[in-house]
């Protein structure tokens, strides 16, 4: 049979908004930069530069020998493609403060004040976002950090690590790679030896923490790597919600960042960690842009401790992290909820892993990829449960979106089940938007881009409605601009 | 992914020796072909180091790798009647039996017909379709155990159904391995041509007869013509000290059907190794399988459907039961290829464990680079669920009897779906004879 | 068409010719069918016989090929238009089937449909509060639960509060053409009885409703001004609400009998 001939108008509309990414813009700010290249000098110089004790600076050199001494270079089983990195080619120091660090925000440069403000965080008292301490991070150095004496008055230690390491040294020595240890992975081990800064966390017992905490990261100096290394101890009882941010401006190149973030629940602790990754994905030809390799950890170390994260991942050239949760307290509680989006020449390759150790643990993963332009996305998890996790239970759901045909999504549990009283189940789907779902929007009158919108911002609701909600706000918002040009 | 060569020495001289006696008569394409896939097998040799290697993550092959298994070189003795009644029999089924992986005509059935014979038969005939298809649905460039059987290719079943045509009757290719003097290894060989529109039920068992340890390398070849429908059963009831590595292609051409059900009861290491690959629009697979492990077996399950045209279906349904210290994998990826839209396709595979001691690791995963499909999976793992199990004793049933209701049940979700009655009746008693072993102290 | 009922004998929608397909699959053969401000018309017709692409066609749903025939909606040509705009206009879509949206809440999503219509109509957004009484209101009325409108749009909804849902949207849009596909299937007596009187509500000189349906149960409730009947794409008979009672009574067989015959019965 002939196919019929249509006289209706196709049902379409084709629109290709253009959006520039709106974080890109540079500081001129003159960094105080160490070589390039790295060394045991390098190391040394790095932990000269903060006054570091010698305990920290050996933590350093050993990680360093050990990262040198690795046969194999970073981890390739991922399903994202680089082209191998020069290490020797990267700026390892650069800190906005040619002298000292300022005491306070009168004496740190204007422009750095400007960019934050620019990036919608105030750093001066009285125009400070209500609710939220602010540690902000530009070039892996920690610039001013708000909020303090309501910290304070509670007890909370909420500084850069730098500053960590002279205020409360046997917390940093006791917890520092107690979660992620130097040898655990290429970029760990590399992140261990040269970390500039980063943000520390302490909540004493049965603190609830009134305020979110939150980190807002800039890269800002061409060929800079960053590597902040952040810690977080929720003491026994206590309750923190942290929060971060990033974002990077464009340039041609490619940047490192290899962060690290260890945290810790005590018995009946509860840690809230949600990101907002916004790093700069590249171009659309897929030039530039960061390489997100990042190690984090939680380790719900006591009973009926809680770790929980979100993420939502927008950004970055290529996205490899997998934030996880050792649930080694007596009923424990890990959770990951994410929403990965890739576009252009996006690579993500995340997920998360749950190793049950103690009895009566509880995990929940859920993790929505949305794939468009040419990215490619790969959920990848491990759910394991040793034989002493009797009654351990696992809940995972894994969806993704598809947007065009010239993308990619990949689904990769690992499931591994040692004790016969955990129960387990992992579910996943693969599909594009559907056909009958936006003429279901369109029939009452809503534009079959805004449908679109609707459609994937409801894809990803059981994850955003985890966030804090000016970030599930802005997360939404962060959503549409990335996929601007894919959608409609 | 190589190791000492010392371990290949034993495979080299049995080739000399086979390519010298067994194979001499063979056609020229057949002796290129075994020399090019011995020459892949020493280069990539057994792939015992598992950093990296996701096809090999949970299955440690060190112990087949080190093992020293010689090529029998003829048929051992193996008693009909025990036969017989060891394993899933009909006499209404038309039957090829191959003792160490060379034809029997004793133990075969007469009057099978031209549609089934014995490879080494064929090729000495004129070789088609052999010539056409034999080893050109497997890969021997990067797989140790293809290419060792590639090696090594001389007999095992040819399946020829003629375009339209269709076998009346089951065919049931039974691979046994006799008792030998010593660890031996064989190397059954199946190539399955369905010409179009033809129809066709099939069933594999492989069987050990032997005491102690032997190794049974398999490579099963299947092409369906366009619109053909292909009914396949694969019975792995291999010796509990046995290792089975058995791997099997399958090509489906426009609107095609392969159904296909996977028994395999534990051995110390069993490996099935399945891919469909659906490469023409309208064809669909449906792939079944149950795995039952005791004592310290391992059996892995890995399993890959590849859709490689529009409009194509595919549903895989997998469960385990898993007992004692026992290790269960399942593993494998639907993969959409670019452009292969409408694909629909369904994963699972639940697991039921009864001991402290057994582990199983499912890694269903999804590889999808089209996007107007319909894709999803599912994993589930736990134990007999003691609600069910407390239900069932209100209503008057011992624990026992619950139990092994509720296994059998998890079975039968399995097990209904075989077609072929006597089977279905067979595999059914072998399960309930098995229940002992996954949880001791069970009267079945 | 003789005049019956409340006709103010404006053509809200005139549909001339129309044959409609899908995939290869010619469904709508040459349908007729004018509908006037005010009125209520049926279309009954057996399973297969083209109902439901009668009022996807209408809606625009994209893979349904309009391949001849003009359609025109207060005199504008309707097949030009996408979907929304068809919507904007005035055209509402009661589906048989409504499709679940993960995700998304029916208040916000009614509320962005809402907020597009009155800006088509050159109206300024309402506010939050009148939005959400307005809801209310009519939520109760149609006996769905106030918890509904925070849930996602048809998701886990029953088939009784999907067809309910679907007369919600219908009173808050308020459009000017009701198109009910199949809104009485799978209704109890009461969720019927519901249904019916949100409907007749509805009804007004300045609307029009164009009723499909299999069963004549819901003409018991609400009284159609035209009944006709749908057989094999074309309407092969029409008349007053009588028609469609002997149609229940005689069954679809007979209608095709009677036209095969040649009995056609002029209306």
């Amino acid at each position: 049979m002939v196919a019929p001939k249509v006289i209706s108008r196709k049902a379409t509309t084709s629109k290709d908004l253009e959006k520039e990414y709106k974080w890109g813009f540079v500081t001129p700010i003159e960094p105080d930069l160490a070589p390039k290249g790295l060394n045991e000098d390098i190391v040394r110089l790095i932990s000269r530069k903060k006054n570091e004790p010698e305990w920290l600076l050996e933590w350093r050199l050993k990680a360093y020998r050990y990262w040198t001494s690795l046969k194999y270079g970073e981890p390739r089983w991922a399903k994202v493609s680089f082209p191998p990195i020069d290490y020797q080619d990267i700026y390892y120091y650069s800190s906005p403060f040619k002298e000292k660090r300022p005491e306070s925000l009168d004496e740190v440069d204007p422009e750095l004040v400007e960019a934050f403000r620019k990036l919608g965080i105030p750093l001066e008292e009285q125009k400070k976002l209500t609710g939220v301490a602010v540690d902000a991070v530009f070039d892996s150095v920690s610039v001013a950090t708000t909020l303090q004496k309501t910290l304070e008055e509670h007890g909370i230690i909420f500084c850069s690590v730098s500053e960590a390491v002279e205020k409360c040294p046997e917390l940093v020595r006791k917890y520092l790679g107690s979660v992620v240890p130097y040898t655990d992975n290429f970029f760990a081990s590399l992140n261990s030896a040269v970390f500039s800064d980063g943000t520390f966390a302490y909540v004493p017992p049965g603190v609830r923490c009134p305020v979110e905490l939150m980190t807002y990261f800039r890269i800002n100096t061409e060929g800079s790597g960053q590597f902040e290394r952040t810690l977080i101890i929720a003491d026994k009882g206590s309750y923190v919600s942290y929060l971060e941010g990033c974002t990077a401006p464009m340039r041609k190149t490619h940047q490192l960042h290899a962060a690290v973030v260890e945290l810790i629940a005590l018995d009946d602790a509860e840690i809230k960690y949600s990101t907002l990754q916004n790093w700069y994905p590249g171009d659309k030809e897929g030039r530039g842009g960061v390489y997100n390799f990042v190690t984090k950890r939680g380790k719900a170390a006591g009973r009926n401790s809680k770790v929980s994260w979100t993420q939502v991942e927008t950004g970055s050239a290529i996205t490899w992290k997998y934030p996880s949760v050792i649930l080694q307290g007596d009923n424990s509680v890990g959770e990951f909820y994410s929403v990965a989006l890739v576009n252009n020449h996006q690579q993500a390759d995340t997920g998360t892993k749950m190793i049950h150790l103690g009895k009566n643990t509880r995990s929940t993963i859920i993790a929505k990829g949305i794939s468009a332009g040419q990215g490619s996305n790969t959920y990848r998890g491990l759910v394991k449960i040793m034989p002493s996790a009797a009654n351990a239970r696992n809940f995972t759901r894994c969806d993704s979106l598809l947007i065009g045909d010239k993308c990619a999504a990949h689904t990769v549990p690992y499931i591994e089940v040692r004790n016969p009283t955990a129960r387990m189940e992992h579910e996943a789907t693969t599909s594009k938007v559907s056909d009958d779902q936006l003429f279901y929007l369109r029939q009452r009158g809503i534009t079959e881009e805004q449908a679109q919108y609707m459609i994937i911002n409801g894809f990803c609701r059981g994850v955003f409605q985890e966030l804090p909600f000016e970030f599930a706000m802005e997360a939404s918002q962060l959503l549409k601009v990335s996929l601007e040009g894919a959608v409609g | 992914m190589t190791q000492a060569p010392t371990k290949h020495d034993r495979y080299l001289a049995d080739f000399e020796g086979f390519e010298r006696d067994v194979a001499a008569r063979g056609p020229e394409w057949l002796h290129e072909l075994r020399q090019r896939a011995l020459a892949r097998f020493t280069e990539v040799g057994f792939p015992t180091a598992r950093r990296g290697n996701e096809r090999w993550k949970y299955t440690n092959i060190n112990p087949i790798a080190e093992g020293t298994f010689s090529y029998p070189f003829a048929a051992g003795e193996v008693d009909g009647e025990r036969l017989h009644t060891s394993i899933p029999w009909s006499d209404d089924w038309s039957r090829l039996v191959f003792v160490n992986g060379l034809h029997s005509a004793a133990l075969s059935s007469v009057g099978v017909g031209a549609d089934a014979r014995s490879l080494a038969e064929a090729l000495r005939a004129d070789g088609q379709p052999a010539r056409e298809h034999l080893g050109r649905y497997v890969t021997i460039e990067d797989d140790a155990f293809a290419a060792l059987n590639t090696a090594f290719v001389h007999d095992g079943a040819l399946v020829h159904v003629p375009k339209n045509g269709s076998l009346d009757r089951p065919l049931h290719l039974v691979y046994v391995t006799a008792a030998g003097a010593g660890p031996t290894v064989s190397y059954p060989r199946t190539l399955v041509v369905a010409e179009s529109h033809s129809r066709l039920t099939l069933i594999e068992t492989y069987a050990g007869f032997g005491e102690g340890r032997y190794f049974t390398d398999a490579v099963t070849e299947i092409v369906l013509g366009e619109g053909a429908q292909v009914q396949h059963y694969r019975v792995l009831m291999e010796e509990p000290d046995a290792f089975h590595v058995g791997i099997t292609r399958v090509h489906l051409e426009r609107d095609s059907t392969f159904t296909s059900t996977l028994f395999a009861r534990g051995c110390a290491i069993g490996r099935n190794d399945l891919l469909a690959t659906l490469d023409a629009p309208g064809s669909s697979c449906f792939l079944r399988g149950l795995y039952l492990t005791s004592g310290s077996q391992h059996v892995d399950n890995y399993v890959n459907i590849d859709h490689t045209q529009p409009h194509t279906t595919s549903r895989l349904y997998y469960k385990g039961i898993l007992g004692g210290k026992s290790h269960a994998v399942f593993g494998g990826t639907v993969f959409v290829r670019p452009g292969a839209v409408k694909a629909d396709a369904r994963q699972e595979d639940k697991n039921l464990l009864l001991s402290d001691e057994a582990e199983v690791d499912s890694k269903p995963s999804l590889e999808i680079y089209a996007d107007d499909v319909l894709c999803g999976h599912g994993a589930t793992a736990g134990t007999v669920a003691d609600d069910a199990l407390f239900y069932m004793r209100t209503r008057g049933l011992d624990l026992n009897t619950a139990m092994v209701h509720l296994i059998k049940g998890f079975a039968s979700e399995v097990l209904d779906k075989v077609e072929v009655e006597p089977l279905r009746l067979s595999l059914d008693r072998l399960t309930t004879a098995s229940l002992p072993e996954l949880q001791p102290g069970l009267v079945s | 068409m003789t005049s019956r009922g409340a006709n103010h004998n404006r053509p809200l929608l005139e549909v001339r010719d129309l044959h409609v397909s899908v995939g290869s699959v010619e469904i709508l053969k040459g349908l007729n069918l004018t509908v006037n401000l005010g009125e209520v018309h049926a279309v009954m017709g057996p399973n297969g016989s083209g109902k439901s692409t009668l009022t996807n066609a209408l809606a625009g749903k994209p893979e349904y090929a309009v391949t001849e025939g003009k359609v025109l909606y207060r005199g504008k040509n309707l097949l030009e238009m996408l979907p929304e705009e068809r919507a904007r206009e005035g055209l509402f879509l009661a589906f048989q089937y409504p499709v679940e949206l993960p995700g998304i809440r029916v208040r916000e999503f009614l509320r962005t449909a809402l907020d597009a219509l009155r800006e088509h109509r050159g109206l300024d957004k309402g506010s939050l509060r009148e939005f959400n009484k307005l809801l209310q209101e009519k939520a109760k009325e149609l006996g769905l639960d106030e918890e509904l409108v925070k849930r996602s749009v048809n998701e886990g909804f029953s088939g009784g509060e999907k067809k309910r849902h679907e007369i919600l949207q219908m009173a808050v849009l308020d459009p000017e053409l009701a198109l009910l596909d199949e809104t009485d299937s799978g209704l109890d007596i009461d969720a019927l009885k519901v249904v019916a009187d949100a409907v007749n509500k509805f009804r007004k000189p300045d609307k029009a409703i164009l009723l499909v349906t299999h069963y004549q149960r819901i003409l018991n409730y609400v009284t159609p001004d035209f009944v006709h009947v749908l057989i094999d794409g074309r309407i092969v008979r029409s008349g007053g609400r009588d028609l469609a009672l002997e149609l229940e009574a005689k069954g679809y067989e007979w209608i095709r009998d009677a036209v095969e015959s040649g009995r056609e019965i002029s209306v």
